[in-house]
């Protein structure tokens, strides 16, 4: 059993180390990301959301998604830590 | 120098003055400057996240240089889970008031119509709402961890 399990992770991690082939390079300027999304946020960032930085206004604007499912998460951890552990004094 | 040593021994607090001292001048300062981070996120780096984790760990601090219990009085811990649970309603509670006034689910501009202060600064705006509640939830969500970690769940003697 052990050995399937070891199996099926090397074939896991092959089959993503072969995907991982098509991304584009680090860093490449030609890349979809690159080409379409970081310019309009770069140049449109602060005149749609008059934040200066624009890494805040990605994250709480244009991303504002993931971050309300972060906050989520870890108030899910902590809610679960609370739950397991907290005893009262009796 | 006896009344000193007598004092830390009656004292129930930490046995090391100079860390206790040296904590009592450094939270209040810890505390604002988590603040600021929070607050100033739109300018520098920093934001909800960090700001929260700062503020969280002023209050860790204390528990480690005194006693868990010196922290809890100060923020009770009842004071502690609303406050997390708030943060996070905040956060989401913006959000769903933006559906409800007719805008997207997380679109500001939509609270223009509540209080009109401009569409452009209402997103502005938002992000600051959002952050605070972010900041809220990572502070005491880092804080329960660490007391019932810490304590085995049980509250009455830290590490």
């Amino acid at each position: 059993m052990k050995a399937l399990a070891f199996l099926a992770t090397l074939v896991t991690g092959a089959i993503l180390l072969y995907g991982t082939m098509d991304f584009p390079a680090w860093g490449d300027p030609q890349a979809p990301a690159s080409a379409h999304l970081s310019p309009h946020y770069i140049e449109d960032a602060v005149a749609e959301t008059h934040v200066p930085n624009i890494v805040t206004a990605v994250l709480g604007d244009y991303r504002g998604y993931d971050t309300m499912f972060e906050t989520v998460v870890i108030y899910c951890a902590g809610l679960a830590v609370v739950s397991v552990l907290r005893r009262s004094r009796s | 120098m006896k009344l000193l040593q007598e004092r830390i021994k009656t004292s129930r607090f930490g046995e090391s003055i100079i860390i206790e001292t040296a904590i009592r001048i450094m939270v209040p300062f810890i505390q604002l400057f988590g603040l600021y981070v929070i607050v100033h996120g739109h300018y520098s780096p920093g934001g909800g996240f960090q700001g929260g984790v700062i503020l969280g760990a002023s209050f860790i601090l204390m528990a480690l240089g005194f006693d868990l219990k010196t922290s809890t009085e100060r923020l009770k811990e009842k004071t502690n889970i609303v406050l997390g649970n708030v943060g996070v309603l905040i956060y989401t509670g913006v959000a769903a008031l933006c559906a409800v006034m007719g805008g997207l689910f997380l679109d500001y501009s939509a609270l223009n119509k509540i209080i009109p202060m401009g569409v452009i600064e209402w997103r502005s705006f938002g992000i600051f709402l959002v952050e605070v509640g972010v900041g809220l939830a990572v502070m005491s969500i880092m804080l329960s961890l660490f007391w019932d970690l810490g304590s085995g769940g049980s509250l009455d003697e830290g590490l």
